[in-house]
This record gives C-alpha cells, structure tokens and sequence, in this order.
C-alpha cells in the first residue's frame, strides 16, 4: 500500500513534468492525496487526464462566472480547480454556479473539498447521474460508489448551500424537551446559593 | 523588561543557522525525557557467534508499545559504504507499532535490508541502516574478547561503534503517514520516534560487541563498562538529502527557530535568577568544555570555527567570572548584549542553548509548539491584494531584494533529484546539464522574481487575478503569505550562490536533532555524533537533565 505521502509527493511531481509550475503541482499533490483518503479514484484520474493531454487540448477558464461555457473543447479540470479555489470568496456570493464539459471531473473536486473548507459552507457537486456532498473539507458524500466516474461532465451544477439547520424545528423541540429531564427543578434555595453572582448586582 | 525577539534577517541567515547547536529544546533530549517512565525491554536476541541475526527491542507502556527491530547482516569491505548509493549495510532497522508478530519479522525480515527498495506499511513508522566504525568496532570486539577494555583514547576519536547513514519516516516507502500516530500524546514533539530508533540502535550496538566477545572466548570475554558505553554515541554521515526538508516545511522551521527565540528572549527577561539556577548554567558551561576540546574534524573550516569557539567561550567564561554580577538584575540579557559585542556566531549560539539549560518551566512549554498542523496554511488567501503581497515581501525579505541574480554568482547553483536514489543533490547550473529540473529550492531568486514582477502591478488587484497570468509564482506567493504570520519560516539567504555552504542547511537540522560534534567532510556531508553521554535505557528512570555537558 502507498502512503498518502508518496502519493502526494509522486503527484505533485509528475504534475511538473506534465507541465504544470510547481505551485500548481503543490495543489494537485495535495488533492490526489485528499481524494485517496476519501476512498476515491484519484491516481487513475490524474494518470488517465495525463496520458489525453497529450492527444487532446484542453480550455483553461480563468475568470468564473455563474454560467460558463468552454468554446471550442473541453475544461481543464486542473486550471479550473485553482481558480475556483483562487475565486471562492467571491464565487460564494453567486450560490449557484453552472459549468459546461468538464474533463475528468474528479480532479475538479478537492478543489471544491477545499474551497467548502475556506468558506465554511457545503458545496453540492451535481453532474451526469452523479450527485457529491463536500463538508467543509472533512469528508465528501457521494453516490459515485464503485462506478467509475466519467471522463466528462457535461452539465455540471454547483450550489454553495447555506449553513442551516437539516432537521425542523418541531425535530429540534422534541429532542431538546427529552434533554430537559437532565435537569434539577430550581428551588428558593438553590437559586441562591448554587450559582455565583448575586440576585441583584446593581453595586 | 521586555525584549525584542531577534530579528529573522539575523536569524535565519545561513552563517548563524550553520552555527547552531544542540539545547533543551533538542528532539533527542526530550524524547529521553518524554519516555523515562516507559517500559524498556529486550525482547528477543538471536544473533550467531558473529553477531548477525535479529534483535527486537521494545518501549510500552499501560497498551502502547514501540518495538525496533534490528537485522545484522554480514557484508564485505567492498560493499560498506555511506553515500546513499549504497545497497547494503552492516544492519538495517525499523521501529514496529506495536509487538510484531512472526509473520511480521519475516515480512521485514526481507524488506528491512533492502531499505529504499524495501516496502514498508503502515505498521512500521521508521527505517534506518547503519554501518560499522570498522576501526572502532573490531578494536573493542577484540579486546572485550580477550578480557579487556577498549582503548579510551581511540573510543574518544570516534564516539561510536555504528553510524547510520539514512533515517527515514513519515510515509516513506509505504511507512505510516504522521497523521495516523500525530495525536499520540507521547510523540506531541517532531522526529520523536526516528530518536527512538536511534536510541535504541545504539543499545544494540553494545549488545552485539559484547555477544561477539562472549562468543568468541566465553570463559576470558568481558562486557564493555557501563561508564564506556555512556560515553559512546550513534555516528550518522548526512549528505544533502537533508537539506531541502527546511525549505520544503516552512511553518516547521519556523516553529522551531521560534521555540529557540522564544526561550532566549523569556531568559533575557529574568530580572533576578536563582542560586541554583546560576549554578547550573556555570556548571554546564565549564563541563562543555570538553565537549568542544574532543570535537575532531579533518575540516579546515570547522577547525576554523572551533577555534573561535573555544576562545570565546574562555574569554566569556572570563568574563562572567570577573566582571558579571549575576545578582545584578537581568544578567542573562548583559550575557546575550556582551555575546553580540563580542563572539562570533559560533559562540553566540552556544551559549544560547546554554542559557536553557536551567530553565525548565521555559523550555517545557516550548518543545509542546515544535510540530505543525501545515495542511492549515498551505492555501494561498488569493483574495487579497498585489499592495498586502508587496509589503509582506519588503517586511520579511529585505535582504533578499538586494541581491543581483544578473550576476552568475548568484545564481551557479541548482538542485536537482538524482534518478539514481531520488535523492536532492546539487550542482553548478553552468557545468552540469540538468538545470532545467529545477527543484523549487532557490526561494531567494524566486521571491526576487516575484518582487520584481509586483513592482509592475497594480496595487489594488488581487491575488487570484494576479497569478491567472503568473502561475510560475504560485509556490513562492504561497510561501509569502506563510512568511507574514511565521517569521522565521525562510532562509534569509540566496541558497544557490556561489559562496553557499550547503552543510550548513543540514547544520541547522541536526542542532534541532540534538547532534554534537558536526564533523564535515566536504560541503555537501558531514558527520555528527548523536546521544554521546545520554544514559543507558536502565538508568532512564532518574538521569542527570545535563548529561550532554558531563
């Protein structure tokens, strides 16, 4: 088994030699990495994006907006990555964000991993049949499971998701009613001699 | 009082990093502290008349256990050597998570030896190998055997009977990765367990000369002195591998030098200082003297340095004899502004790890902040601006900025990875071809680079847009914004010019470590003496905290 160290390293130089500068490669090292340890595909991934780049152009996106459409090819998963890694601050103001054709798509995912991360929000990956949850950098939910995932996503749909509560206030009361019996009943006496401060404190 | 923490462009510039030396704060003095109360055991011995086999050695304590296990192989002169090339060793050695089972010793039994074309996994969580002092180890086998002890003077020399020419960890060759141990409270320290391993080769290494001797003529064979083997250490040859770990762990690095900085400012700021703390810092002082007085090299420019050393510390030792008043107040900082008026940097830094010494409720709390979480600060903050970026570089790099990679001098050197061991190496960039397989390793001229491109940009326009255009520059703007909260993250000097001395990268490393006696063979290796004088795993129980200075 490889460590996530040699995987890390491993990619970060090969991305050199496949032509990207070493701080771009310093990110996807550590995306393959992150990938791995999330239990998903990211060596096989990297390894089949560079074996079509040489046969194959890529578009590389800078500026991201809320639609963005390649012109003539496909979107480089890697380039795209960084800058929406780079944009995310500005990118969470749009909530939603829409991509067409995104080569190897799971490359593009750390990035979206780590960019939940620096915002502090979820962001929900929508693309093909594929559905993926990324929680603030901690784990990714998915029902990729063991397909394999596709080379291409055609339509692909991010929405930043606000922090709110995924239960209903009615859920909550019940619960927090049933953590009440925890608590002692306050009597005269307890009132005063069980906390600290006085019962006024207008000194 | 409050005193200023030293300023990095002091600091870190490789003259002053190359002149540091080992302190409380070093890794293998306080994994001697962290693992006194643990449980030491021999655990299995099975080495022939010759002394090759295997050797288990364990630390536990209540259900956490550490086991190194040692493979002696026999080995042809021809084939010993210390350069990384090499493909075999007089032993080879990985410390164990947990008590390894017989399906895991034959496991590495075969994967040990071979060392980088070994495979590990994630059970093991260091490797090493280490060869024979030749001279040295058939000197004491042959005496030990015929009844006798070795000879002081040789043993004085050296200092050990192995060295070990590669400690690996941390995810190497299918190793554990940090994160899987990095919340064990035991190992809250950095290169805890590669000090382990270390340590423990050393117990080894007496094991194995004394069961020669007893092999060799049971009845006439002595053991080698305790008081001998205390006074031996675990040589190690260190080439560049070294080298680009400090640049490739900036907020690491700077945990460290900024634990040190730390310490030295809390004892600057000591108004009154104890009888017994005195005591201890005079005792350490005058004891280090032999230290330095045993310290061999072949080095011109170590002998150089040692010189120096040796007579500032007498002129210092003058000094606090004669003219300090360590009743006065604040005497620890009238020892640090008297060092900067008048000892080199060798001494200056000697003495600073030797003001630590009495100082435990400083330093305790320090060695807690030596590791680093650095995931946590790997993204760029791309939403801020070209004007932020610029005037962390003018802060944080001064001196950087004055240098003119016009000039060939500047920029001569470049490192590179061998194919060969994938090993860092280095080399003249107008001699050599290769140069075009860069390492990301010349920060200096990357960050100048970098300035110089910012000079041209709009103040106002902000990182992500910036590097659209400049993704050349990526690792170093990345860097610049770890350098704005971790000061001394950066090697204040050009690491490619022609004047560089790489071993004193290495230097700096091996001070952390906890090395005596630096001993450069040229100026790319080295060799060190580690854990000379620390007490034998049975006396860790109660030990003399100053054991490195008697």
């Amino acid at each position: 088994m490889k460590s996530l160290s040699e995987i890390d390293i491993t990619s970060k130089r090969a991305s050199k030699a496949a032509g990207f500068s070493w701080g771009v490669a310093e990110e996807i090292g550590k995306n393959i990495r992150l990938l791995e340890s999330f239990g998903l595909a990211g060596i096989k991934n990297l390894n089949q994006y560079f074996i079509s780049r040489k046969t194959k152009k890529f578009e590389n996106l800078n500026l991201i907006t809320k639609n963005n459409k390649p012109k003539k090819n496909t979107f480089c998963p890697i380039v795209l990555g960084v800058s929406f890694l780079d944009q995310i601050k500005s990118l969470e103001n749009l909530s939603s964000i829409k991509f067409n054709k995104i080569s190897f798509p799971l490359l593009f995912l750390p990035f979206l991993s780590r960019s939940s991360e620096i915002i502090g929000k979820k962001i929900y990956l929508k693309f093909n049949n594929f559905k993926f949850l990324c929680n603030m950098n901690l784990n990714i939910l998915s029902n990729l499971a063991k397909h394999d995932c596709p080379i291409l996503a055609n339509n692909v749909e991010i929405n930043i998701i606000e922090n709110k509560d995924n239960f209903s206030e009615r859920e909550w009361k019940s619960l927090y009613k049933l953590s009440e019996e925890t608590f002692v009943e306050e009597t005269e006496s307890l009132k005063k001699s069980a906390a600290g401060a006085g019962l006024t404190d207008n000194d | 009082m409050q005193v200023k923490l030293r300023s990095p462009n002091t600091v870190m510039k490789l003259s002053r990093l190359g002149s540091f030396h080992q302190s409380k704060l070093s890794f293998l003095r306080s994994f001697l502290k962290e693992f006194k109360d643990w449980e030491y055991k021999n655990d299995l011995f099975d080495l022939n008349a010759d002394g090759y086999g295997t050797a288990i050695y364990s630390f536990r304590k209540n259900e956490r256990v550490y086991s190194l296990i040692c493979f002696a192989n026999k080995i042809s002169d021809e084939e010993r050597s210390d350069r990384v090339i090499a493909t075999k060793w007089d032993a080879a050695f990985t410390l164990h998570d947990g008590v390894p089972s017989k399906k895991d010793i034959e496991r590495l039994k075969n994967e040990v030896p071979k060392q980088e074309i070994g495979r590990l996994t994630y059970k093991e969580l260091t490797l090493s190998r280490a060869n024979k002092s030749v001279r040295v180890f058939n000197h004491v086998v042959e005496r030990l055997t015929n009844g006798n002890q070795p000879d002081l003077n040789l043993l004085e020399k050296v200092g050990y009977l192995y060295r070990t020419t590669a400690v690996y960890g941390s995810g190497k060759f299918g190793l554990a990765d940090r994160f899987r141990i990095k919340n064990r409270e035991e190992i809250n320290g950095p290169f805890r367990l590669e000090m382990m391993l270390v340590y423990l080769v050393r117990q080894f290494t007496f094991d194995q000369v004394n069961h020669i001797a007893k092999s060799k003529n049971p009845k006439k064979a002595v053991r080698l002195d305790v008081d001998i083997c205390k006074n031996l250490g675990i040589g190690n040859s260190t080439g560049l591998g070294m080298a680009p770990f400090i640049v490739n762990h900036p907020t690491l690095l700077n945990n460290w030098v900024m634990s040190r900085e730390m310490a030295l400012k809390k004892i600057r700021e000591i108004k009154e200082v104890k009888i017994g703390e005195k005591k201890i810092f005079k005792k350490s002082l005058k004891n280090s003297l032999k230290n330095i007085t045993s310290w061999n090299t072949q080095s011109d420019y170590q002998k150089k340095k040692i010189k120096y050393l040796l007579k500032d510390v007498k002129r210092f030792l003058n000094f606090i004899e004669t003219e300090l008043n360590f009743e006065s107040n604040y005497p620890f900082n009238k020892i640090y502004l008297w060092l900067e008026r008048e000892a080199c940097d060798e001494c200056i830094e000697y003495i600073v790890s030797m003001m630590m010494e009495p100082f435990d409720h400083i330093t305790e709390p320090l060695i807690k902040l030596m590791s680093s979480n650095e995931d946590k600060y790997f993204t760029i903050p791309a939403h801020r601006t070209i004007g932020d970026l610029k005037n962390i570089i003018e802060e944080r790099y001064p001196d950087i900025l004055k240098i003119n990679y016009e000039k060939r001098e500047n920029l001569k050197n470049f490192w590179f990875i061998s194919k060969n061991k994938e090993e860092p190496r280095y080399a003249d960039r107008f001699v050599e071809d290769g140069a075009d397989l860069e390492q990301p390793l010349a920060i200096a001229r990357d960050i100048k680079r970098l300035y110089d491109k910012l000079l041209i940009t709009k103040n106002d326009l902000t990182i992500d847009k910036f590097l659209f255009h400049n993704s050349n520059l990526r690792h170093v703007v990345r860097r610049a914004f770890i350098i704005e909260n971790f000061p001394y993250s950066e090697i204040q000097d050009n690491t490619i010019g022609e004047n560089v001395i790489p071993i004193d990268m290495l230097r700096l490393k091996l001070s952390f470590f906890g090395a005596l006696k630096f001993d450069p063979r040229s100026d790319k290796w080295l060799r060190i003496c580690m854990f000379q004088g620390a007490p034998l795993p049975h006396q860790l129980k109660n030990f003399d905290q100053q054991w490195i200075y008697n």
